[in-house]
């Protein structure tokens, strides 16, 4: 706590919000007495504006699945909590940012692709990529950086491959994310990269309308699109946060879990014993590290009724998954990592008609990802404290800056 | 309905409309639940054999979208 930015303002007692992780497997502390007391908690985010804070299991998933919840951003209550984000969604309307009709009909022109059929068709796909990733990652001389040589390159290749962003561009496409998801970039970087993301996007809607291949792109080109069921623009802006969010998501996530487990060697040990417990053991790391704690930003449209008290109609509220994913009322001690744990019904992707729609790639990926890792090798370790690694923290998704291992 | 010859059985109900394809219900029961290929909820059958109750109430409770509802006795 510094004088300039106090934990809590004078006069309304709010809470400034974001708050920082003094640890970066859990969620802020103060998440526990907001889920005590009231339920439901004031805060003041970096914009001035004053937001709810949900923070009980129950109450978060009736926060974000009641019909007077709106993903609106062109809302004046809109909750953004970075610079400039309320704008750009607003401009751009990328559908975690609309509400129905708008959003049901984008939503339904994507969700096709990632059921869990055809998310189980990719799996050897998958597996052969994370191979490929960890040869290459273990032929370096240690220490290498986990993020940058091994989660990145994974999570890239792997939506580039869906969408059909042929292997030629992935280094472009990387280049492009690494500064618009870097906490040191400009704004004036940040709009260049996007510019660069949109120009590359614009460019394959073209050559897959013209010649279309297997992938998601060519499916949208020479269907919606085609058919003037969307706009490029639109397009553009929902093959973009694709893009994004199917990346930058299992990028912080498997490098988080990955150390996640290498403290807890106990479980690591019964998930080598025991190879059937990975798909239960993804649930609860993404429970457990709770990445995308802060993105569902919301307005109540009308008054929504919860456990802890009502958000009033026409105020901005953040349902904070972290939050509700460590509630002892739904996961008995939930400080534990337990890759048994029967409990799985964790909001780490949301909850309501929002909920990730690439969650069971997500899944996949992750799992296979750590499995490949540990499996080759399996003296992987941290080569730095764990104090000493930089923190993701500015950006929407927790994450690491870089985790330097050896092995 | 209940059917009288089986009274604690579950009946499963599932409404496309509002169904957000997320896949909770074929990762919970995917004896009781598929996805078509525009990744709406299909129902496999509509009576949850007495087995499958708790996968069913899983169902029900991950299903994001209130798309998945059952219906008899608890």
């Amino acid at each position: 706590m510094t004088p300039s930015v106090p934990e809590r303002t004078g006069a309304d007692e709010a809470l400034r919000f974001p708050l920082t992780r003094s640890c970066p497997f859990t969620p802020p502390d103060a998440y526990q007495r907001m889920r005590g007391r009231e339920g439901l908690t004031r805060a003041v985010i970096p914009s001035g504006e004053q937001v709810w804070l949900v923070a009980r299991h129950a109450d978060v998933r009736a926060a974000l699945s009641h019909p007077a919840a709106s993903s609106d951003a062109r809302h004046p209550a809109f909750p953004a909590l970075g610079e400039g984000e309320q704008a750009v969604a607003a401009d751009l309307r990328p559908f975690i940012r609309m509400d129905p009709p708008d959003h049901t009909r984008v939503r339904r022109m994507l969700v096709g692709e990632f059921t869990v059929k055809r998310v189980r068709e990719m799996r050897p796909a998958i597996e052969e990529i994370c191979a490929e990733q960890a040869d290459r990652l273990l032929t370096r001389t240690p220490p290498a950086d986990l993020v940058g040589e091994y989660a990145n390159r994974v999570s890239t290749t792997v939506i580039c491959r869906l969408l059909g962003v042929p292997v030629e561009d992935l280094d472009f496409f990387r280049r492009i994310t690494s500064v618009s998801g870097s906490r040191t970039s400009t704004e004036q970087e940040v709009n260049a990269a996007l510019a660069d993301l949109f120009g590359l996007i614009d460019r394959l809607i073209d050559e897959k309308s013209a010649d279309p291949g297997d992938d998601l792109i060519s499916r949208l080109a020479t269907g919606p699109l085609a058919r003037g069921e969307i706009t490029r623009r639109s397009l553009l802006s929902q093959i973009g946060i694709t893009l994004n969010a199917g990346h930058e998501t299992s990028r912080n996530m498997i490098p988080l879990a990955a150390l996640a487990l290498l403290r807890h060697p106990d479980q690591l040990a019964r998930l080598r014993e025991d190879p059937s417990l990975w798909p239960g053991a993804v649930d609860e790391l993404l429970r457990y590290l709770s990445v995308a704690d802060v993105i569902t930003l919301r307005v109540a449209t009308d008054d929504i009724p919860l456990d802890g008290g009502a958000i009033p109609a026409g105020e901005g509220y953040i349902a904070l998954l972290g939050a509700a994913n460590h509630d002892p009322a739904a996961f008995p001690d939930p400080q534990k990592l337990d890759v048994a744990r029967p409990q799985r019904n964790h909001v780490a992707f949301g909850y309501g008609a929002h909920q990730c729609v690439g969650q069971n790639l997500g899944r996949l990926e992750i799992e296979v990802a750590l499995r490949t890792l540990f499996d080759r090798a399996p003296g992987l370790r941290p080569a730095v404290p764990l104090e000493e690694l930089p923190l993701r923290s500015s950006s929407a998704i927790f994450g690491l800056e870089e985790v330097p291992v050896t092995w | 309905m209940v059917s009288p010859a089986e009274p604690h059985r579950l009946r499963l109900h599932a409404d496309t409309e509002v169904c957000a394809g997320a896949g909770q219900c074929v990762r919970a029961a995917p004896d009781l639940f598929d996805q078509d290929d525009d990744g709406l909820v299909v129902l496999l059958r509509t009576e949850v054999p007495a087995e499958a109750r708790e996968r069913a109430l899983a169902a029900a409770d991950w299903c994001p979208s209130g798309a998945v509802a059952l219906r008899g006795p608890r």
